[in-house]
């Protein structure tokens, strides 16, 4: 079909058909952004955690006053916990990946005296934890049972750098293995923790992500061998054999009232819980940029339908004057369906570069990364097609007009 | 001939409902989408203490060892317990406190209520005055009590509520974390929104429900909550101790003038050599001395997510703003016989441009109350978010007026090209084609 008619009506609603062009550019600068938005929050919410997920409960009691017995306390519960039926495993853990807060981070140095930190990661302890949570082992070794240090001795040790009290040992995930030492092989080899404090490698796991701060690397994180109480923050995790994870959680929890009543709960849920929390914010924003995204193209495709009628409304005259000089109604609906593709490729065009400088600006100031060049066309089509479907409707209008319109004067 | 033109307005307006319906459609969504993340931004970026807010400083000092040092570096956000009692006794400052927050339990005496917890706030004498914190019942402890690591307490009115029925709770005892401590005085209304003296709790809606000294909550063992940034072997520092090297407790002063804002900041200076001299500090002084916005702005309070909403939702009423034009443009331009006529009979370019503007703000005005119901609507899905934040999202009065002064004024601004384009018209030629 020739363009050029086209191009001169344009031509004659220069102001107009730049409204349209504008409308059509920010639209399609905006849903390139932010359906990569989108896709930055899912992706980011769909990041492993390195652990039995769906096999695993957290409970978390406080204790009120001083509790001089709380290491034997917590052996009890943890013994009384694993005699519950469908409990595979218990521990007491400091943290759990993607728990939101991050109560424990450590700065790891490759050599003594070193005086930037190579890697900060995320550390994990307490008793019994990576079989609990159900973390692979891929090379070395668990830790053993006499390698264990109390957290109320290990943390006035390191106050005063007593060597002698603090573990010796660690195990890294596989991330940070990659990043500290890449192409070889962790175990035994050596880290230092604050004061120059040695640690050997025994093991390396599967990577575990981290509680918080996933920016910082998502599963960069190590294991001490600690043990600790709840009255040191501690929190019971059980892993379930397949059963009713609710069923279990309730006799946990009354087999642990039970031993100690004088408690207050002050968490009881599954990990799946613990994983939606954390993410309800990206799940919140993802949902808001979904409902922008709607409205917007709803509006862009209201507004180039109702400026459609009114063009259709303006030419009735020449449209009846065309169909009377031969043209068919297929002709007449191709002209308006080209006009709008002309006038919606001109927009998008446009619409590239401003999505490109949106990006730069949003790179500058929310720590994203650049748009990938899939998301071009993806709002080009997007754009057609609202557009198309637009001006259907008045371009069916126009095609209906009957040439008799030409030989009325008004 | 306003009343005139409104009527015109109304006419032609009703003369194509749906093209009206259309752009009144475009600004209240425009409209609504913003000033409902207008909203959360004005409400969430707030001065906390509105006339105080500019006399009140959170000092900085660097403490740290050599380790990640960097010379252009922020110093800590936090003092240590060393620092921070240092800064209290050389009280160079009209009012200083120091202060940290907690968690403890709450044993009702009621045996119908079961112990909970409660967030607390473990301060000295000068957090009430300095804050201007309002009291219902009884009195704030003074320095005496601080000194004595007395047995006191204030709560909250919520806490009294609570435990109280909201009567007058001061002389009565409360059981906290086994210790029996006499309450001396129970808070008015005091929610300061951020929560800006302690941003590693909750920044919004982290009001307390018990204050006690400092000193006695030391004395009793009591758990720190927020936290501890550690260097060295400072481990992680969850329960940190007076010599740990951590950062944990926030200092605040009040400083009524520059002058003397600019007198401390040398002081903190000062100070820093002093340590460095002594040993203590390894870094070159590294103080900061930021006022209460300037430390909100600082700290970023306000969540990234909230501020792209915004940018979001002002992009999305350009675009419903560029629509009403394109819209506006079409309507305006299709009575151009009609405008010929009224030009032909002697109405001159302003009287059109001003009845098409009268035209753009009815429309501005239905879009705006459209815009205000859907901000309604939108608040209250913001309010119904876990976020902790989300109870703060309300449309106060000045946000109210300014939705709808947003509303006629964008829309006559998009009214005014279409308005002005179509004055263009020559009269002779319009009656002519007719």
């Amino acid at each position: 079909m020739d363009i050029r008619p086209i191009l001169s009506t344009l031509r004659r609603h220069k102001i107009t058909a730049s409204l349209l062009i504008l409308q059509i550019a920010l639209t399609c600068a905006i849903v390139c952004n932010a359906v990569f938005l989108i896709h930055q929050r899912l992706q980011q919410m769909d990041i492993a955690s390195g652990i039995a997920e769906h096999e695993l409960l957290q409970i978390k009691f406080a204790y009120i006053g001083d509790r001089p017995d709380a290491y034997a306390q917590a052996q009890t519960d943890l013994a009384t916990l694993q005699q519950i039926a469908g409990v595979q495993a218990v521990a007491l853990a400091n943290q759990l990946p993607l728990s939101g807060y991050s109560m424990s981070n450590s700065g790891i140095k490759l050599r003594p005296q070193q005086q930037q930190t190579s890697l900060e990661v995320a550390s994990y302890y307490g008793q019994n934890l990576l079989a609990t949570l159900g973390v692979r082992l891929i090379s070395g070794r668990d830790f053993q049972p006499d390698e264990l240090v109390d957290l109320k001795t290990a943390l006035p040790a390191l106050h005063s750098g007593d060597m002698k009290n603090l573990p010796h040992t660690v195990i890294v995930d596989q991330a940070v293995a990659a990043r500290l030492w890449p192409g070889q092989n962790a175990l035994g080899k050596t880290i230092y923790f604050g004061n120059d404090i040695p640690m050997q490698v025994v093991g390396v796991s599967a990577p575990l992500a981290r509680p918080d701060s996933l920016q910082m690397g998502a599963q960069n994180s190590i294991v001490f061998p600690i043990r600790l109480t709840a009255t040191e923050g501690g929190s019971y995790v059980i892993r379930t054999t397949s059963g009713d994870r609710e069923q279990v959680l309730k006799s946990a929890l009354a087999a642990l009232k039970r031993l100690d009543p004088n408690r207050i709960v002050l968490e009881q849920r599954t990990y799946d819980e613990l994983r939606d929390g954390y993410f309800q914010d990206d799940r919140a924003m993802a949902g808001m940029l979904a409902g922008v995204i709607a409205a917007l193209l709803l509006v862009t495709a209201l507004g180039i339908a109702g400026l459609a009628s009114f063009w259709v409304g303006q030419r009735r005259r020449t449209i009846g004057v065309r169909r009377a000089l031969g043209a068919t109604r297929g002709n007449i609906l191709h002209y308006f369906q080209t006009e709008n593709f002309l006038l919606a490729t001109i927009g998008i065009a446009l619409g590239m570069v401003l999505a490109y400088g949106i990006n730069l600006l949003l790179m500058l100031h929310y720590e994203l990364p650049r748009l990938p060049a899939i998301y071009f066309p993806i709002g080009a089509i997007a754009l057609w097609l609202i557009g198309q479907l637009a001006v259907l409707g008045p371009a069916l209008r126009a095609a209906a007009v009957p040439p008799v319109v030409a030989t009325r004067s008004v | 001939m306003f009343g005139y033109y409104v009527d015109l307005a109304l006419r032609s307006l009703r003369r194509n409902k749906a093209l009206t319906a259309l752009m009144v459609l475009a600004i209240a969504l425009g409209i609504g989408a913003s000033m409902t993340t207008l909203t959360v931004l004005h409400v969430l970026s707030g001065d906390p203490l509105p006339g105080r807010s500019s006399t009140l400083y959170a000092p900085q000092l660097d403490p740290r060892d050599m380790g990640d040092y960097q010379p252009q570096g922020e110093p800590p956000d936090r003092v240590s317990w060393v620092d921070g009692m240092n800064l209290l006794q050389a009280k160079r400052a009209g009012r200083q406190a120091l202060m940290t927050g907690g968690s403890v339990a709450i044993q009702p005496a009621q045996s119908a209520l079961d112990p909970f917890y409660q967030t607390a706030r473990y301060t000295t004498a000068d957090f009430f005055p300095m804050f201007g914190v309002p009291f219902q019942y009884g009195h704030a402890w003074g320095a005496p009590e601080d000194a004595a690591s007395a047995a006191v307490v204030v709560i909250s009115s919520t806490l009294n509520d609570k435990l109280f029925g909201g009567r007058d709770s001061s002389g009565r005892m409360l059981r906290v974390e086994g210790h029996a401590l006499r309450i001396i005085g129970v808070l008015g209304d005091w929610r300061p929104n951020p929560h800006f003296y302690d941003l590693n709790l909750k920044s919004y809606g982290g009001d307390e429900g018990v204050y006690l000294p400092l000193s006695t909550s030391q004395d009793l063992h009591l758990a720190h909550l927020g936290g501890a940034d550690c260097w060295g072997n400072g481990g992680d520092g969850a329960t940190p101790a007076h010599t740990a090297p951590c950062v944990w407790l926030q200092v605040w002063v009040q400083l009524d003038t520059p002058t003397q804002a600019a007198a401390y900041q040398q002081f903190l200076i000062h100070y820093s050599l002093e340590q460095k001299s002594l040993g203590r500090f390894l870094r070159p002084p590294n103080v900061r001395l930021r006022n209460l916005m300037q430390w909100l702005d600082y700290e970023q309070v306000v969540p990234g997510d909230v501020r792209l909403q915004n940018w979001l939702a002002l992009g999305f009423l350009l675009v419903c703003l560029v629509n009403t034009v394109g819209l506006m443009l079409a309507k305006f331009l299709r009575r151009s016989a009609e405008l010929g006529v009224r030009r032909a009979l002697g109405a001159s370019r302003r009287a059109l441009f001003m009845q098409l503007l009268v035209e753009s703000a009815v429309i501005g005005l239905a879009g705006g109350l459209g815009g205000l119901l859907l901000a309604y609507l939108g608040l209250w899905l913001v309010r119904r978010r876990p976020a902790d934040y989300a109870p703060l999202a309300h449309l106060d009065g000045a946000m109210l007026g300014m939705t709808l002064v947003l509303a006629v004024v964008a829309s006559l601004l998009a009214g005014a090209l279409p308005a002005w384009r179509a004055c263009q018209i020559t009269p002779a030629l319009q009656l002519k084609s007719d």
